[in-house]
């Protein structure tokens, strides 16, 4: 048994949240539960999280007043606005990151799991790494 | 048995191995401390699109009749304002060269964004995605090394769509979204590629797409109002159109430029108003997704059923984002937990669901939790000034001049985009009129592209009543 591996825990697999495309083409995650969490975390738990995670997108993709005036303005400047300020979506993903850093501190690190913001998967998936479980008295 | 199919990771992409990994400022300064300096996203881009300012701006391979386009456009409002104007402002009011002059800055800029935004390029899934959804397709019983085109069905409010995966990109296509064999790349609500702008129209700059063609009908069309008038006004009193000619031979030029642009752009800026308020995407409008003519009862389930929402929602909705990040810096700690000179590339086991990963565990969290690499780039790709940037010597036409003139060729000949007015009918002067019409719709949407298909030239399919080019596919 290597230093190295008492210190860095093993990757033993991956699940991905697909996107649940019946609403149209909105951000929207399945909250299917994946059978290979059952042993690691809570079914609400993670509904829970995915949930909060649809409706922070749906909130960046909301069609309301807001938006439309930020639209406009946009377009009359022939979108040039766009190189100095930074759009409601983007706001939205920072609020996102923060989002799942909170929950990969809180709930998701503790349980040997790790989610990735779905951002670096390009929309497609939530990509959830399962680390071995290794109880080999390391500091987890 | 699979491990061949997943080397998308280009091993020139993985750094030399070195033990701490580099701290992530997304500055440049740290670009030269490093033995090998970190490479940005951009550089390693699957895609057949080329990059400028350090990933900044994006454009197509081919820049297809960018130049041309602008060209034209520059000319025309150049010998609009040498000639037309002063006469103009003389005889009429000054009101006129000030009124060109925002519509040609406000085209310009605009297309300027259409050629270098992203317009919605989906990355490529990474090799464990796909292995995921291999899985899943041969759990049903299909053990052939490469599965056969496979469809998922889903509903979308009450309608059927069909979703296909996408050999190239490795992933269920989402809905609307299409593989650009030009580019290599799918985009989301894939409209079309359009050569004159030399990129694909997609999500993200189909605003800025559909505000350059209804710019450009106003100046095309204020400007040959201009030019009339004023050919008229030097022909007064007898002194007939000829006289008037020679004087200002410049509005000659104009006038038959705009002569020939003016219909054809009006009429490709009727058939996209047409189309943003049935939200409907073009490729989705020639293959007749929902019309119902195969005498199902299909309608679109993406529109809103009212037409001022759909203006505002195609229009004035939130911009979203880049997905592919061309700025963002590789993670330079992809050595697996042996620091040695080896890398390993990722290695799938057949059937369980150990997968040996060759980040290392640190650089997951580290890339799990640092803030998106969105946030430290700059904005996505839209040019700065209307300069170019030389970082890049854009290589312009070097391989594809002779398909380039040869599909120009073609589509010259096969006639409209599916443009259900029926005024296209000017298809002899191409060469000067801003055929707008010559735009490929997706030439990928029914056969899977392999990723290392050329395009060799172009090929013509009649559909129905609306003949269209699409590029080959094999």
């Amino acid at each position: 048994v290597r230093l190295q591996d008492l210190q860095q825990p093993a990757v033993s697999s991956k699940v991905f949240v697909q996107r649940d495309y019946s609403s149209g083409t909105i951000c929207k995650f399945q909250t299917k539960f994946p059978s290979e969490l059952e042993s690691r975390l809570d079914k609400q738990q993670f509904e829970e999280t995915i949930q909060t995670l649809n409706n922070l997108y749906a909130e960046a993709e909301k069609l309301g007043g807001k938006s439309y005036l930020e639209g406009c303005l946009a377009c009359l400047t022939a979108y040039t606005v766009f190189l100095c300020m930074e759009t409601h979506y983007e706001k939205v993903l920072k609020k996102i990151a923060r989002y799942i850093k909170d929950q990969n501190e809180k709930i998701y690190a503790p349980r040997g799991l790790l989610l990735t913001d779905p951002i670096e998967r390009g929309l497609r998936v939530v990509e959830i790494t399962i680390f071995e479980d290794r109880s080999i008295g390391s500091g987890r | 048995m699979k491990n061949c199919e997943y080397q998308q990771i280009d091993p020139h992409a993985l750094p030399t191995p070195t033990p701490t990994p580099p701290p992530h400022h997304g500055s440049d300064g740290d670009k030269k401390e490093e033995p090998k300096r970190p490479r940005r996203k951009w550089e390693v881009f699957p895609g057949k699109n080329r990059f400028y300012c350090d990933g900044r701006i994006i454009v197509a391979r081919q820049s297809g009749v960018l130049p041309l386009t602008l060209g034209l456009i520059l000319v025309t409002s150049g010998l609009f304002f040498i000639f037309d104007c002063p006469f103009l402002v003389k005889h009429l009011t000054s009101c006129i060269p000030v009124i060109g002059g925002g519509l040609f800055v406000f085209v310009v800029i605009t297309l300027l964004q259409t050629s270098f935004t992203d317009p919605g390029i989906l990355p490529r899934a990474t090799p464990d995605e796909a292995a995921d959804i291999e899985k899943q397709i041969d759990n049903t019983g299909n053990t052939s090394y490469r599965p056969p085109p496979r469809t998922k069905e889903v509903l979308i409010n009450q309608q059927v769509v069909k979703l296909k995966y996408c050999f190239t990109c490795k992933m269920f296509r989402p809905p609307r979204t299409s593989h650009c064999s030009l580019c290599d790349n799918c985009v989301e609500r894939f409209d079309h590629h359009c050569p004159w702008v030399g990129n694909c129209v997609g999500k993200r700059n189909y605003r800025f797409f559909y505000t350059f063609i209804v710019s450009l009908s106003f100046l095309t069309a204020f400007i040959f109002g201009c030019v009339t008038t004023h050919l008229a006004l030097r022909a007064q009193g007898g002194k007939g159109l000829v006289f008037a000619l020679q004087e200002s031979p410049g509005s000659a030029v104009e006038l038959v430029i705009c002569f020939f642009s003016v219909w054809s752009i009006l009429g490709l800026s009727g058939f996209h108003t047409y189309l943003v308020a049935s939200n409907l995407t073009t490729n989705e409008d020639i293959k007749g997704s929902w019309s119902g003519k195969s005498g199902e009862d299909v309608t679109n389930p993406y529109s809103h059923k009212n037409i001022f929402i759909n203006c505002c929602t195609m229009l004035c909705g939130p911009m979203p984002p880049s997905l592919i990040d061309r700025r963002g810096f590789l993670p330079a700690d992809e050595s697996v937990q042996t620091a040695g000179p080896d890398i390993e590339l990722p290695t799938l086991a057949t059937k369980s669901e150990i997968n040996v990963c060759t980040q290392g565990t640190k650089g997951l969290l580290e890339s799990a939790t640092r803030s998106p690499l969105l946030s430290t780039s700059c904005p996505q790709g839209k040019p700065q000034t209307a300069h170019s940037c030389p970082d890049n010597s854009p290589t312009v036409n070097s391989d594809p001049s002779p398909e380039l003139s040869t599909r120009c060729g073609g589509r010259h000949t096969a006639s409209s985009q599916g443009d259900t007015s029926p005024r296209r009918h000017t298809k002899s002067h191409s060469k000067k009129s801003k055929r707008a019409a010559l735009h490929i719709p997706n030439p990928a949407f029914d056969v899977p592209v392999s990723p290392t298909s050329p395009d060799a030239g172009p090929s013509s399919e009649a559909r129905g009543h609306k003949g269209v080019s699409f590029s080959p596919l094999h």
